[in-house]
């Protein structure tokens, strides 16, 4: 039985089946790869090449496309609607990144110190898991003006009403809190699993040489989490730059377009009034502010250093 | 005797002030998380005509599964109205049903493709390896927004708007991150067993759907499971190129559902209703599968 199984009447002659192996292994490769590279052809590489093409371009979609060369970039420098959504994206991401990255480090600091239970892990996770659609409808509800609960609260506490979504001046930290909300148990888990790497020995040697609490978090736990920090930082303002789903539910990019972010401006400009050239251009934009601000970010985090 | 040697023995412990108010902290955050679930649930099982009556109460206000049957077309068009929906229900089954099609495609097709390249892309040594999978890895970190437009156009050219095919497309295939993802997985697995398949003479396919995708279930099902709910929770893509009625989801659905105002208000007890329905399946999901789903993010997080 042992010799019909037996490898080595194989491992004898290794150069003939070897090389015939080889070239099986080339064409089942290729056959494996094949569908996701159709798909990865299709609707990325292609897209992109296309998309800085149609950024060339003046087209309403239902007549050809005319070549303008950079005229879309040109005409973005003079308009005032791009300026406010740059300055309204920038404004989201100030106010969303800092407390969210802040809070988010609190609890991943508490999770670690008071418990590891999959329980709360599982709670702080759960509005990540759920649709920003109906996040953004929820909030919409509790934040209500006339009897949504947070007001109804307020007004029984002897405070005036809160207009949350419906004033400028309120419309973009209302969307801010709420994307915290959803995201900041996220970010607290990636950067509790950071703190989770930090071997305990470097804390006992900190308390042995009589290191406080304070002290430990500022001259242990931070350095030794920067790596993780760099890239839960450096994702999460990718993502608050692209922010839409939220906005698209609650305020439309108003109040008097104080929440018109980029992202609602491009969907606007594509599918209200069907400049796809010039919308792909405001992405093409989008695009290199992310790959600019990631780079800066990378550098002044240090992020290729490690203090381990 | 014992005890009180030790009370004199070892000095009185301080009231650990800090831990207090850790867990107090940690409490309320938790709290402040799980709170506005409740509050859709508690707002679907008010009345809608009971709304008004006491906002603040923690609990429903004359409970109701009333808006559920609304919301599910239960209930006929005038009676709807008169409680405060719209004349056209949301046609909540619908879209739902819209939802279970595209997010099943999108992920049976995108794990098994997905897995297929991972599988080759960690264990076979073809030429141009390195240079496609970089290529992927760089797809990686291009924002959605800049595929959106061209694919887009690239749909409606093919004549596949409002089509489910329209919208699963771009994610049936792969995504850059479900190759990563596997890749990453493979490589992690003992290739001892693969070798040894190999040497017995087991070619390529066998080994991967004999061996290779038993040993990986739980990698996959959680991939699956991750695909799943993102592909559920998706709205941009959809809503670009599914907004027709037949192939609306869910999440598409509701916006509009929102923008109908019927009496002046939006139908909030409905709204709710509506939202608690969608959000059942990553629920169940969750319940079965929450440990893995954790896992897989602290695993994404670090590579």
């Amino acid at each position: 039985m042992s010799l019909q199984v037996s490898p080595v009447p194989r491992l004898a002659l290794p150069s003939r089946p070897k090389r015939r192996w080889r070239r099986r292994e080339v064409i089942w490769a290729a056959l494996l790869i094949l569908p996701s590279l159709v798909g990865f052809i299709a609707f990325y590489a292609i897209p992109a090449v296309r998309g800085v093409f149609i950024s060339f371009t003046d087209w309403d979609l239902l007549t050809q496309a005319k070549w303008i060369g950079l005229e879309n970039y040109q005409r973005l420098l003079k308009d005032p609607e791009f300026r406010n959504a740059l300055k309204v994206t920038f404004y989201y991401v100030l106010l969303n990144i800092p407390l969210q990255t802040v809070l988010a480090t609190v609890i991943a600091v508490m999770m670690a110190r008071l418990s590891t239970s999959v329980l709360i892990r599982a709670v702080l996770i759960l509005p990540w898991l759920m649709p920003s659609v109906v996040v953004g409808l929820l909030w919409l509800w509790l934040m209500d003006p006339n009897i949504g609960i947070i007001n109804v609260t307020l007004r029984s506490l002897g405070l005036s009403t809160i207009p949350f979504l419906n004033v400028p001046a309120l419309a973009m930290p209302s969307i801010a809190l709420i994307n915290i909300w959803q995201y900041v148990g996220y970010t607290a888990l990636l950067l509790f699993a950071g703190l989770q790497s930090i071997p305990g020995s470097v804390y006992e040697a900190a308390s042995i040489d009589g290191a406080s609490e304070t002290q430990m978090f500022w001259k242990v736990t931070l350095p030794l989490l920067r790596p993780v920090m760099v890239f839960v930082v450096v994702t999460s303002v990718i993502g608050s730059f692209q922010v839409f789903d939220t906005i698209a539910i609650t305020t439309k990019g108003g109040p008097v377009n104080a929440t018109k972010v980029l992202n609602w401006y491009i969907y606007e400009q594509a599918f209200s009034r069907f400049n796809m050239g010039y919308a792909t251009a405001i992405s093409m934009v989008l695009f290199l502010m992310l790959i600019v601000i990631s780079a800066i970010q990378m550098r002044l985090l240090r992020a290729g250093e490690s203090d381990l | 005797m014992t005890p009180s040697a030790e009370t004199i023995t070892r000095p009185r412990q301080p009231i650990p002030w800090g831990r207090i108010a850790a867990w107090t902290a940690l409490v309320l955050m938790l709290l402040i998380t799980l709170f506005p679930f409740w509050w859709m649930l508690r707002t679907a099982l008010t009345h809608p005509k009971a709304l008004f009556i006491n906002p603040a109460s923690l609990l429903p206000v004359q409970p109701t599964l009333i808006n559920f049957q609304r919301v599910l077309g239960l209930v006929d068009v005038e009676t709807a109205v008169a409680l405060g929906g719209t004349g056209q229900t949301i046609n909540f089954m619908l879209a739902l049903r819209n939802s279970i099609i595209v997010s099943v495609l999108v992920v049976v097709g995108q794990v098994t493709f997905s897995a297929m390249a991972a599988y080759a892309f960690a264990r076979l040594n073809f030429p141009l390896r390195n240079q496609i999978f970089a290529l992927y890895v760089a797809a990686l970190m291009v924002p959605g927004v800049v595929m959106l437009l061209p694919n887009f156009i690239l749909v409606r050219s093919l004549n596949l708007l409002n089509t489910f095919v329209g919208i699963v497309l771009p994610a049936l295939f792969m995504t850059p991150f479900a190759v990563f993802f596997l890749r990453q997985f493979f490589l992690g697995v003992n290739r001892e067993v693969e070798e040894a398949a190999l040497i017995d003479g087991c070619d390529v396919p066998e080994v991967f759907f004999r061996i290779v995708i038993p040993m990986t279930i739980p990698a996959l099902t959680t991939l699956a499971v991750i695909t799943f709910i993102t592909s559920w929770n998706n709205y941009l893509w959809p809503l670009v190129v599914g907004n027709k009625e037949n192939v609306r989801v869910l999440t598409v659905a509701l916006g509009v559902f929102r923008s109908q105002t019927p009496q002046g208000a939006p139908d909030w007890t409905g709204l709710m209703a509506g939202t608690a329905l969608s959000i059942i399946p990553t629920f169940v999901l969750f319940l079965f599968m929450g440990r893995k789903i954790l896992d897989s993010i602290q695993f994404t997080g670090f590579k």
